[in-house]
C-alpha cells in the first residue's frame, strides 16, 4: 500500500513541475530570512528570480557541515525563534553540535514522510512499532515515533540500550515492526536466543533499519535469523531525520528518495560538478519543504548513486542505491556519527596527552568497537599505574560524555603513531567491508 | 639519602623491553634493580641504574618516555619480620607506600628494598629516627 499515493505515484513531469514551484519559494525564502544564503548568492551573483528550471539548481552555493556549525546555534533559522517548535542535535565537542529546528508543519511533514516510510517497509495502522532508536536530541526515536502515529499503528516507544527489557517486550507486547541499527537487531536476535525466545515465531514481520552502514550479507542474515523482511531506511538529522528514502518492500531494491521534499543530486565529490543520471558519487539534497532550517545543495558526503527508473511499487520517485562510504572521514560507530576531529578536540583538552591519535575501528560479534589510541606526553608521564589508568579513564569519559559513544583507550608511546596528515594513518577500520 | 629511579613507559608489545636492556647494555649501563608494573596495554619499568642521567639520554635520545622518580633505598635485616618492622613503623606514621621491590645485592647481612613513598622525606625521617639503615643513592648506584 500505499500512504500518499497522489504524491508518491505522481509522473515524473508533473514531480518536476512541484519541484521547481517548491525550489522556487525555497530560494526566495532562504535568499530573505537568512543572511547566510543572501551573502552566499550575492558572492555567487545570483538572485532568486534566476531559478527558472531545475537545471539552474547547479548554479546555487553547496552548503556543507561546517556552515552550520559556523552559525551554531540558530544562525541558518528561516523563521522568528517563535515559529519553531522542536529543536535537535547532532553530537559534537562543545558549541561544535549541528542544531535543527522544526515549525509546526515541519513536524507535521516529517511524521507524514515517516508514515510513507512505514507503509513502503509493508506497515498499515493495524501494526504495533517496537521503536528502539533512541530517543532525544538524536532524530531517530520521535522521527519513527511521530511517523507511527501518524499511520494509526500502536507505538512502543522503548529507546534505545536495556537488551533484556526489550527482549522480553518483543515477546509481550507482540509489536509486528521493530525500527532500530541494523547491528543492534543483532544484539538483540543473540539476546533471544541466550533468553530462550525464538524470535521467528514471534508476530516480528518487518524490520526498518538504518543510522548505519550495512552489507546484503548482514540483511540476510538478519532475515533469516529474525523470521522478517529487513527494508532499509535513509535520513541525516541535518535534512530532517529518517524518513528521507526508505526502499520498499515489494522490490526492496533502492530506496525511494521522496522526491517532493526532497531534491537529490549527486556530484564528483573533488570537483562538485553535477554527474548525469546512474553515476556514483556523493549525494547533495535541496530541503524543497522545509521551513524552520531549509537547506540549499547540502553535501550529505555519503556516496551513492540514484536510480530513475520506476519501480514496480508504483512510486515514481527516485530511488538512491544503500550508501557505500563517506567523501570525507566520518565515522558512525553503533549508529552514532563521529568526525575524528572531535575525538582530536578532546585529546587536546585533556592534559596529558599529545594531539597524536590513531582510532582502531572493528566489529566483535555485531558490535562496532571504537579504540582510540593516544600518545601519553612526556611531561605529564607519571611512573603510577594508576595515575595513568585515570588519564585513560578521563578521556574515556570525555569521549561519552561529548560523543555518546564507549570507547577503549589506550595509550602509546610517543612519537610511536606515524606523523603524516593523511586521514589513512590516523583510522583504521577493520570491519568487512561491503 | 634519596636515590633516582628512572621510569619507563613501555606500550605491551613485543621487544619493547629489550630495546630498552639494549640500550642500556650499548652504552655500558648498569641495572643495578628493577621492577615492572603492568596492565593489559602498557607497563611501567622501574630501573635504579649505575648512572642515572647518562641512562635517561640515550633512552630519551631512543625515543622512550622516561620519567625521574624519587625512591629510599632501605636495609631490611634479613629475618622473620624485617620487613614487617619497617612497614609497621610507616603505618602507625600514615606513610603510604605506593610501591615497593627488592634490590638484587645484599649489604652485609640485610637486604635491600626499594620504596617509593607518598611522603619521602616524612618517611626518611621516621626510619632514620627508628634506627633503620638508608642507603644514599651514590652508594646504591656502585654496589
Amino acid at each position: 500500500m500505499i500512504f500518499d499515493v497522489e504524491l508518491e505515484t505522481m509522473p515524473r513531469e508533473e514531480l518536476e513541475a512541484l519541484q521547481l514551484r517548491r525550489l522556487q519559494s525555497l530560494v526566495s525564502r532562504a535568499y530573505h530570512n537568512v543572511p547566510f544564503y543572501r551573502r552566499k548568492f550575492d558572492e555567487a551573483g545570483i538572485l532568486p528570480a534566476d531559478i527558472r528550471s531545475l537545471k539552474d539548481l547547479a548554479r546555487l552555493p553547496f552548503t556543507m557541515k561546517q556552515d552550520m556549525r559556523d552559525h551554531y546555534p540558530f544562525g541558518l533559522f528561516a523563521v522568528p525563534k517563535d515559529n519553531v517548535v522542536r529543536i535537535h542535535a547532532s553530537s559534537g565537542t562543545t558549541g561544535k553540535a549541528t542544531v535543527v529546528g522544526y515549525t509546526k508543519r515541519d513536524v507535521k511533514n516529517w511524521a507524514r514522510l515517516m508514515a510513507r516510510c512505514l507503509m513502503a517497509a509493508g506497515a498499515t495502522s493495524l501494526d504495533t512499532v517496537h521503536n528502539a532508536y533512541g530517543y532525544g536530541l538524536f532524530t531517530g526515536g520521535l522521527g519513527a515515533h511521530y511517523g507511527a502515529e501518524e499511520l494509526g499503528a500502536t507505538i512502543v516507544p522503548i529507546s534505545g540500550g536495556g537488551t533484556n527489557r526489550q527482549v522480553q517486550l518483543l515477546r509481550d507486547f507482540e509489536p509486528t515492526v521493530i525500527c532500530c541499527t541494523p547491528s543492534y537487531m543483532l544484539v538483540l536476535i543473540e539476546a533471544a536466543e541466550q533468553a530462550g525466545i525464538d524470535i521467528r515465531k514471534l508476530p516480528l514481520r518487518i524490520g526498518i533499519f538504518g543510522a548505519e552502514p550495512w552489507t546484503d550479507e548482514m540483511r540476510r542474515e538478519i532475515e533469516e535469523r529474525a523470521g522478517l523482511t529487513a527494508i532499509d531506511i535513509y535520513g541525516l538529522s541535518e535534512i530532517m531525520g529518517p524518513g528521507v528514502a526508505i526502499s520498499c518492500h515489494e522490490a526492496q531494491c533502492g530506496l525511494h528518495m521522496f522526491e517532493d521534499h526532497f531534491l537529490p543530486e549527486i556530484i564528483d565529490p573533488e570537483t562538485g560538478t553535477p554527474l548525469p543520471p546512474g553515476s556514483t558519487g556523493e549525494l547533495v539534497l535541496t530541503t524543497l519543504t522545509k521551513e524552520a532550517q531549509p537547506l540549499i545543495r547540502y553535501r550529505t558526503r555519503d556516496i551513492t548513486s540514484l536510480n530513475y527508473v520506476p519501480c514496480k511499487c508504483g512510486r515514481t520517485h527516485v530511488r538512491m542505491q544503500r550508501v557505500t562510504g563517506r567523501s570525507d572521514d566520518m565515522l558512525i560507530i553503533r549508529g552514532v556519527n563521529v568526525f575524528p576531529s572531535q575525538i582530536e578536540t578532546i585529546l587536546l583538552e585533556t592534559e596529558g596527552t599529545a594531539p597524536h591519535y590513531q582510532l582502531i575501528v572493528d566489529r566483535q560479534g555485531n558490535l562496532d568497537t571504537l579504540e582510540v589510541r593516544a600518545e601519553v606526553n612526556e611531561r605529564f608521564f607519571t611512573d603510577e599505574i594508576k595515575g595513568l589508568q585515570r588519564l585513560e579513564g578521563k578521556i574515556r569519559k570525555s569521549i561519552k560524555e561529548f560523543l555518546g559513544v564507549s570507547t577503549k583507550v589506550t595509550l602509546v608511546e610517543p612519537r610511536s603513531i606515524e606523523r603524516s596528515v593523511g586521514k589513512a594513518q590516523r583510522i583504521v577500520d577493520l570491519r568487512k567491508k561491503q | 639519602m634519596k636515590c633516582e629511579q628512572i621510569s619507563i613507559f613501555l606500550e605491551n608489545r613485543a621487544g619493547r623491553l629489550s630495546e630498552v636492556t639494549r640500550v642500556l647494555a650499548e652504552s655500558q649501563i648498569n641495572i643495578r634493580a628493577l621492577s615492572l608494573a603492568d596492565t593489559s596495554d602498557f607497563g611501567i619499568l622501574r630501573l635504579i641504574v649505575s648512572n642515572f642521567e647518562k641512562a635517561k639520554q640515550v633512552l630519551k635520545d631512543n625515543g622512550f618516555t622516561v620519567g625521574r622518580t624519587t625512591v629510599v633505598a632501605v636495609e631490611v635485616p634479613d629475618q622473620p619480620g624485617g620487613l614487617h618492622n619497617i612497614l609497621a613503623l610507616l603505618s602507625t606514621h600514615g606513610v603510604n607506600v605506593e610501591y615497593m621491590y627488592a634490590f638484587v645485592q645484599q649489604s652485609g647481612k640485610n637486604a635491600v628494598m626499594i620504596f617509593r613513598f607518598d611522603r619521602t622525606d616524612q618517611a626518611i625521617e621516621i626510619l632514620t629516627q627508628g634506627g633503620l639503615k638508608i642507603i644514599p643513592g651514590d652508594v646504591l648506584y656502585t654496589m
